[in-house]
């Protein structure tokens, strides 16, 4: 590739992530440059202005068509917009979350958790942003390596060494899955680009190969169900989630979740969408089965155990766990329906999983605990985190009126609007609903029933903010929902997804 | 003003909301004040609705309709959009039930005047869930059903766990469970539909689901869908009327939740059940409701003796009301098993009636609690002397209760089992049976508390000025519909010949 190749690119479409790429490598150079013991803390405000100044170039490119360079490995489609918005959303909510987070051990690496952030959420909008394997995979250990760090970075906490540990390496076991699941991919097609994948993969040669590429699909999704916490490779996510500072915790169950479910929906439909199955059914109408069970399997082990915990933040972790096997479900429903429902529901997940734990943050900073003790009384202790509390849990716990209701009722459409609908998951969907029911009402209950003698818990200024806007975006997107659905619709197009884009870089090609 | 009408009957109670939220949480007395003309509003709102109603009207009037959430779906054909409207309206039956809602709403805020503490929050969750079961009535999609059905969930789960009484905690997460599990089998049903259907509107789906099966096998609707559909929502609402045995989770409610909130709960919230069955069940499967009907019949009566034999057995008077609704709700089912007009009509007037009576009852158990700490029967004796006009009032419900002519029991319990009688005379007369019971055990337990020989309470001043006007009203109004049932029947005669014509009958 010469330089005039590298010229005629369209660079000015990768705007987003050079903002967070110059942001991200500025803040390492101060943080370098600074006093050992003057504040970190300043350096919150510059990393949030990265990243709202990336969300507003975001919606800057909204009209942008599909485009394409660096031979598709990044794409701009509206699929990654979509998904870009929440990602960077979710980051900046945590940032503020981090801003306010008071843990001594965490000071003195502050101003490396900033950029770390930064860096994972280039990685993750990498994945959003990419339609080639190597690409997509760069992405995704960009994400998990500043994760592995960002998890441990308490040095002197003994719990956050394990998780880092912890996460490292089932980290590894779960991207040697993924790899080894590629290299099928890229062995039956000899391509890495998503889009020659998927038209390699339709190949009359590969109907004898077919279970091949059911082996590849299993190998490849089991791998990446790592990243969104499901069920076969959740383990990780309760420990990781109880050892890690809170943000990072948010972070983890929010934004890097969103990023699995954004490398899933990529490798997964577009390699496959054309691919042959055994008796060249299909392949993705055959492996729904499988599809289906693990979906299954993540809800009810999500919600089956998070029964018996006592400490918040694992109780939250297999609530995510249950949270993924719900977003899961969508994928059974071989419809365009599978991108709304899944990215309305993240966005939903998103304002309810960070409220949530920002409330977790405070109360577990003013008691030094994460017993689920900590809620108790607080409705009248502080009404004003109590009450938002509760709009979370609902939504959480898909009660009408707030998003997670919304989300929910969607995914039911999905997995019902078949020729023939799958009234067996929808049925243990809504059961395990309401096994989860049980404990989040149980921090309900704890909150308004219950008396203590503790004392009011003060909210900094930045915390209220984050509460405020996460529960009147639950409630909001609740009532209505048309809010996001049109935005989504006015700007997404299932075409854009499959659309392969024939840059004129051979025209350079001497 | 009109066209608004009944949304603003549904958000009326939010206003008390808005009041109690710039109220000094500590001040008792303005709050309680607060509560009482805050479900006045929605009173009045519903007298102006009830005026603009016209009453021999057919179908649905006030209705309000406009686009809410739309999901689209890019198919290979074409894009198809799954739109799900804001629909309310109101017909005879459901203007009946929102007037009930309101009436007993305000009776409820007075008789909260015994509410010990935190009475900001019980009235604004109070008003919640008045408009809760406003919404429930008005809806006219499954979708603003479902959501109004649940938002009447939350604030019961509050009001029971917080202001209850000793196994306050568990009778909330029994209540929560039990009617969780109905409203799951109803959100799979109603999404079913939905998505088979392409419409959530009622008189939309009746259309839809009544047309000949070879229009009907083009949408993948197959009879056995339609059976599963109807067995789902029997079942769902089976768990809310209850039908035994599904009801333990509503003793627990009735005995532990504060009286006011049982008022509310066996009142109204119970009707949704038979409400459900009534405009799910019959209205939108007639066919297949009619195949079933024997079934219906049989867990009627099974609910009407099985309640009574408890009822006979128990020694808490919160206990005997609450297996007295059970029995009481069984001839709800054997009405409708009956399939004809004198049935159906039995039905509705039975949902009316008993939503007032166990008003009244439940009203003056918390006012007997009130007094002596307990609601046991063997503690009471002789009350009549020292309140006597409490047990003048208590012998009236309990009157009611059993059905005594010139009272609104009475005409419902008559007619569903003239219903019944016509159709399967077998099932009735096994049926009439808990007649007899409903009067052993209504005067066992009445007679227990106001005549033989006098217990001692410590604080047996009778019926107090505020305490009177719930009583007096809801007894006025038992009177009322016993002597003078046309105007009941007036108002639900449109909507009940309606689902006839679909029962074909």
């Amino acid at each position: 590739m010469d330089l005039d190749t590298l010229l005629s690119f369209r660079w000015s479409v990768m705007l987003p992530e050079f903002i967070i790429l110059g942001v991200a490598t500025l803040l390492s150079v101060i943080d370098l440059f600074m006093k050992k013991e003057s504040s970190r803390k300043p350096l919150a405000w510059l990393a949030g202005a990265g990243i709202l100044a990336a969300l507003i170039s975001i919606f800057t490119q909204l009209d942008i068509e599909v485009t394409s360079i660096l031979y598709d490995t990044y794409r701009l489609d509206s699929f990654s917009k979509a998904f870009k918005i929440l990602l960077l959303l979710g980051t900046l909510l945590v940032i503020v979350l981090s801003s306010n987070y008071k843990k001594e051990d965490l000071e003195e690496n502050r101003g490396e958790f900033y950029y770390l952030l930064l860096a994972a959420l280039l990685g993750a909008m990498m994945m959003a942003s990419s339609a080639d394997l190597i690409t997509l995979f760069v992405g995704l250990e960009l994400l998990s390596l500043s994760s592995y760090v960002m998890a441990g970075l308490e040095r002197r906490n003994k719990r956050s060494n394990e998780s880092a540990f912890k996460y490292i390496v089932s980290g590894g076991i779960a991207t040697a899955i993924t790899l080894f699941g590629m290299s099928y991919i890229f062995g039956l097609t000899g391509e890495t680009n998503l889009f020659k994948i998927a038209e390699n993969m339709g190949n009359l040669e590969l109907l004898e190969h077919s279970f091949l590429i059911v082996f590849a699909f299993i190998i490849t999704f089991a791998g990446l169900t790592f990243k969104i916490a499901a069920a076969p490779l959740h383990m990780w996510a309760p420990d990781v989630y109880e050892g890690a500072p809170v943000p990072v915790t948010a972070f983890l169950s929010v934004v890097s979740k969103t990023a699995g479910f954004v490398i899933l929906l990529r490798v997964i439909i577009i390699c496959f969408i054309a691919a042959p199955g055994i008796d060249s059914d299909p392949i993705l109408l055959q492996v729904q089965p499988y599809v289906m069970v693990l979906a299954a399997a993540t809800m009810i082990i999500g919600n089956v155990t998070a029964l018996r915990q006592r400490d918040i933040k694992r109780m939250f972790a297999y609530s995510s766990i249950a949270q993924a096997g719900y977003i899961l479900v969508p994928f059974v429903s071989n419809s365009s329906l599978i991108f709304e429902l899944i990215w309305f529901y993240l966005l939903a997940y998103l304002f309810m999983n960070i409220g949530a734990f920002t409330v977790i943050q405070l109360l577990s900073s003013q008691e030094g605990s994460n017993d689920i003790g900590v809620f108790r009384g607080l409705f009248r202790r502080s009404p004003w985190l109590a009450v938002p509390m509760t709009f979370f849990i609902l939504s959480l716990a898909g009660i009408p009126i707030t998003a997670g209701f919304i989300g929910k009722f969607g995914i039911f459409m999905g997995a019902l609007g078949l020729e023939q609908p799958q009234y067996w998951l929808a049925a243990v969907m809504m059961a395990t609903t309401l096994i989860s029911y049980v404990y989040y009402f149980n921090i309900i209950a704890i909150m308004f029933f219950r008396d203590s003698e503790g004392t009011k818990v003060s909210i900094p200024g930045g915390m209220a903010a984050v509460l405020a806007f996460c529960a009147a975006s639950v409630l909001i997107l609740g009532v209505m929902p048309d809010l996001a659905l049109d935005f989504f619709y006015g700007n997404f197009d299932v075409n854009e997804f499959f659309m392969q884009i024939e840059t004129e870089v051979h025209t350079h090609d001497h | 003003m009109n066209t608004w009408l009944l949304s603003i009957l549904i958000l009326s109670p939010l206003l008390g909301v808005l009041v109690l939220l710039f109220t000094p949480s500590q001040d008792e007395k303005s709050i309680k004040w607060i509560g009482i003309l805050g479900t006045l509003f929605p009173l009045g709102t519903a007298l102006v609705t009830l005026s603009a109603f016209n009453k021999s009207g057919e179908g649905l009037q006030l209705a309000e309709k406009f686009q809410w959430v739309s999901y689209e779906v890019f198919q290979s054909n074409g894009d198809v959009s799954y739109p799900i409207f804001y629909e309310v309206g109101v017909n005879g039956l459901s203007m009946v039930l929102i007037l009930l809602t309101t009436v007993v709403s305000v009776l409820a805020a007075i008789a909260s005047f015994s509410i010990k503490k935190d009475w900001k929050s019980y009235f604004i969750l109070f008003f919640l869930l008045e408009m809760g079961m406003i919404g429930v009535f008005a809806a006219q999609n499954l979708f603003l059903f479902f959501i109004f059905f649940e938002i009447t969930l939350i604030p019961m789960f509050f009001l029971i766990g917080r202001w209850g009484y000793l196994e306050k905690e568990k009778a909330a997460y029994s209540f929560l469970i039990y009617n969780g599990v109905g409203s799951a089998i109803l959100l799979i049903a109603f999404v079913a539909m939905f998505m088979k259907t392409g419409t959530m509107n009622f008189e939309q789906l009746a259309y839809t689901f009544s047309l000949p099966q070879s229009e009907l096998n083009d949408m993948h609707i197959t009879k056995n869908f339609k059976m599963g559909m109807l067995i789902a929502l029997l079942l769902a609402f089976a768990v809310k009327l209850p039908v035994a045995p599904l009801h333990s989770w509503m003793v627990r409610v009735h005995v532990q939740a504060p009286p006011p909130i049982v008022m509310l709960h066996s009142g109204i919230l119970l009707k949704i059940g038979a409400y459900g069955l009534i405009v799910f069940g019959a209205g939108l499967f007639p066919d297949q409701f009619e195949s079933l009907a024997f079934i219906i019949g049989l867990f009627g009566v099974i609910n009407l003796l099985y309640g009574a034999f408890l009822a006979l057995t128990q020694r808490d008077m919160k206990r005997v009301l609450a297996y007295s609704s059970v029995s009481h709700m069984g001839i709800v089912l054997i009405g409708l098993a009956a399939l004809n007009e004198a049935g159906m009509t039995g039905a509705v007037f039975q949902v009316v009636s008993h939503g007032l009576i166990s008003a009244l009852l439940f009203f003056l158990v918390g006012v007997l609690y009130e007094r002596a700490g307990s609601s046991l029967l063997k503690d009471f004796g002789g009350v009549a002397k020292r309140m006597p006009i409490f047990a003048g009032v208590l012998l009236a419900g309990g009157l009611a209760s059993l059905g005594l002519p010139g009272m609104s029991g009475f005409i419902s319990e008559f007619m569903a089992f003239l219903g019944l009688f016509e159709t399967m005379p077998v099932l009735a007369a096994v049926g009439t049976l808990g007649l007899i019971l409903t009067a052993v055990y209504v005067l066992r337990a009445v007679l227990a508390i106001t005549f033989g020989t006098e217990k001692e309470l410590t604080n047996a001043h009778d019926l107090s000025s505020t305490e009177r006007i719930p009583a007096f009203i809801l007894l006025a109004a038992i009177l009322f519909i016993g002597l003078y049932p046309a105007w009941l029947s007036d108002m639900l005669r449109p909507t009940l010949d309606s689902i006839l014509l679909g029962l074909g009958g």
